[in-house]
């Protein structure tokens, strides 16, 4: 192996951070603190220990699992762990004969007798009081709980009062780590409607309303105040979500169909969530009107008729924003032959965002085909237009405080 | 620090399965006196773990159910200005309007704060409120105090609780107060480690009947277009249901002849449908 002794875990550490993992030197320290207590007596605790205090999100177990299986790859042995740990536990204690108070106070010895120890002995003692638990620990089911307390159990059947089930303990970290058990929640997984309603939660606009059934707490104790103590109640109407939100999704055409669960995963909580939702469709770009049912056949609605709605209302559309130039600019754009236009498509679209001072457009394309040509023409001119937000947790989160701003 | 040769070590209950790796971290947790914050799908028992926790090391537990528009000083204390209001008006009661200390009761973290004995303290869904209330707390947990601002008084924990947080969210929280917990996940049991969990709620449970019901669990878990999928809870509920069913035959279910009371696995009418499609297309 080409790593030096001693500094295993601050490669380690140092590896995870280059892997993207973000981790911090606070979090760091309090692993070296759980080696201290003799948390840590072998690989497989290492691997709990280090994940649970430096990895604060399931998103990175699965690049956490990489690193450890690539950094430990060859020191799987546990002898081998032990000299690294023996090791580290040797340039620790050097630190910590600085106080050797509290060094007395972890190992229950006689802080008088810790001068009296060398360093060798000190590190045979801790050693021995780790092997003394790894053994324990190796005993089965039976591993966890030595601090000499009766186990609980009340009914008899189960002598230990638990039972510890799962993998067996024998399997080395660094094979648990090769599973990628957590590869499901890396980032690079798509929306789900939980994650939606996680980003989407703050587009709330709270305004007073209903029937003044709230008391005022502050107001009450001014006016009782000034009816000289007779108690003069006062009421206020309480705080309800008044949010208008009106969603336009492109479901015409091949370019959406890539994104057809995501735009769905949106479509479902906005249609739990907002009161006031309005849904329209259209296909590619906005013409002279958008459709309330998703065939675009029946129920048609004039841009122009928009005007007439509460400006607050909050316009989220959805669409790739990708198209030819001309289906953007011409006045005979659509790509249906039979829709005579009135208007190019951009002019549409300037005029809903002049309607809808609170608007966001959501590109599913920026987020799943980062790297597209078809259409960039189109989309940077549409961005000028509207804020376009990648389809993501991080975009939809964007967009939402975009469409909470005040102006 | 005394962690290590006290008492305080967590080693699961009878009727709730730990996993090694889970219950290393809680007694990692405890040992370093910090909160542990749990997350995982609903239903894998991040809840239970603290009911657990409790009921393995004896202390008592105390939860806090987080709620959406809840304010972090409410789960501290509470000043009842309306009371006194009242009875400094009429003054028919044993309270004594003149001591404000009549009027404050302590919140769910103040209960931990000042019980006599060390408590498990329950945070759950954190998820739910907003950043604020994560963030006022993030002080709390870590100096184990607080202020109470009408009194001018510091509570101070007696013994410093065992805190367990849960949260759903598949969003992160904030950087600092993630920077305070230790961390773990809780991914959905392996079907091996299912039989074991089915087997401590069902004691001597037909060996059959948990094998076929375990299978087509995973397998109805696996459906496309299921929105929520089933948990452990549910499944457990399903086998409760199916095993006080006398007309119940498990080989009908390992040949996927039928699978009954799939309203038990799927909440949703949607997922329930789809369900039920599979289950007749297996027939």
């Amino acid at each position: 192996m080409s790593f030096k002794r001693k500094k295993v875990f601050i490669e380690f550490f140092y590896d995870l951070r280059n892997a993207g993992v973000p981790v911090t030197p606070t979090s760091f320290l309090r692993l070296q603190k759980a080696l201290y207590m003799g948390m840590v007596c072998s690989l497989e605790d290492f691997y709990v220990v280090a994940r649970s205090l430096m990895v604060k999100s399931e998103r990175y177990f699965d690049l956490y699992d990489r690193t450890f299986s690539k950094y430990f790859h060859g020191i799987e042995k546990p002898e081998e762990f032990e000299r690294e740990l023996e090791d580290t536990i040797r340039a620790l204690l050097k630190e910590w004969l600085k106080d050797p108070k509290q060094l007395a106070d972890l190992f229950g010895i006689d802080p008088n007798s810790i001068p009296k120890l060398s360093l060798e002995e000190l590190v045979k003692y801790f050693i021995d009081r780790l092997k003394e638990q790894t053994e324990r620990h190796d005993g089965g089911d039976k591993w966890i709980g030595t601090g000499g307390r009766s186990p609980v159990g009340h009914s008899g059947y189960n002598p230990y009062g638990m039972r510890v089930g799962g993998r067996s303990m024998g399997k080395s970290a660094v094979k648990i780590a090769m599973e990628r058990r957590y590869r499901d929640y890396s980032q690079d997984q798509r929306l789900t409607a939980g994650q939606v309603g996680e980003a989407l939660k703050r587009l709330k606009n709270l305004k007073p309303s209903g029937p003044r059934d709230m008391i005022n707490v502050e107001k009450t104790i001014n006016e009782t105040v000034k009816n000289g103590g007779e108690i003069e109640l006062i009421f206020d109407r309480s705080l309800r979500d008044k949010l208008r939100v009106i969603l336009m999704i492109d479901n015409g055409g091949w370019s959406m169909d890539p994104y057809i669960d995501v735009v769905q995963t949106l479509f479902n909580y906005s249609q739990a969530t907002f009161k006031d939702l309005k849904v329209f469709y259209f296909h590619n770009c906005i013409y002279d009107q958008v459709w309330e049912d998703p065939p675009r056949l029946r129920k048609p609605l004039q841009i122009e008729d928009f005007s007439r709605l509460d400006p607050d209302t909050r316009l989220i559309i959805v669409g790739d924003a990708a198209m030819a130039p001309s289906e953007l600019e011409s006045p005979n754009g659509s790509i249906y032959y039979y829709e005579t236009i009135r208007r190019p498509g951009i002019e549409r679209l300037r005029l809903l965002a002049k309607i809808f001072r609170h608007s966001a457009w959501l590109n599913p394309m920026v987020e799943y085909a980062p790297d597209f040509n078809h259409g960039v023409y189109t989309v940077k001119k549409i961005s000028n237009i509207f804020r376009m937000f990648a389809l993501s947790l991080d975009g939809l989160e964007k967009a939402a405080s975009r469409l909470l701003e005040k102006n | 620090m005394k962690e290590t040769k006290s008492p305080n070590h967590f080693t699961g209950t009878l009727t709730y399965v730990v996993d090694p790796e889970l219950a290393k971290i809680v007694n990692v947790s405890i040992a370093l006196e910090m909160p542990l914050l749990l997350k995982g799908e609903p239903g894998t028992g991040k809840t239970l773990l603290a009911h657990a926790v409790a009921e393995n090391l004896g202390m008592p537990l105390i939860i806090l159910n987080v709620k959406s528009n809840m304010k972090a000083v409410e789960a501290l204390y509470q000043y009842d200005t309306l009371t006194r209001l009242n009875d400094s008006r009429f003054g028919d009661s044993k309270r004594d309007a003149s001591n404000i200390k009549d009027y404050l009761r302590m919140g769910k973290i103040g209960q931990a704060f000042t019980a006599e004995k060390r408590t498990v303290l329950l945070l759950d869904e954190i998820d739910k409120a907003d950043n604020d209330f994560q963030d006022d707390l993030l002080d709390v947990l870590d100096q184990m105090s607080f202020d109470i601002i009408e009194i001018d008084e510091t509570v101070r924990a007696k013994h410093r609780p065992v805190v367990v947080i849960t949260s759903n969210a598949k969003k992160d929280l904030s950087d600092p107060f993630l920077g305070r917990c230790n961390f773990h996940h809780i991914a959905f049991p392996q079907p091996s480690f299912m039989r074991k969990i089915v087997e401590s709620h069902f004691p001597g449970v037909d060996d059959r009947l948990a094998g076929a019901c375990i299978e087509t669990f995973y397998r109805l878990r696996e459906l496309q277009g299921i929105e929520k999928k089933p948990a452990t809870r549910e499944l457990i509920n399903w086998i409760r249901a199916l095993r006080i069913d006398p007309d119940f035959n498990p080989s009908s279910l390992s040949k996927a002849k039928e699978a009954p009371y799939l309203g038990i696995l799927f909440k949703k009418s949607g997922d329930f449908m789809q369900a039920r499609r599979f289950a007749e297309i297996g027939r």
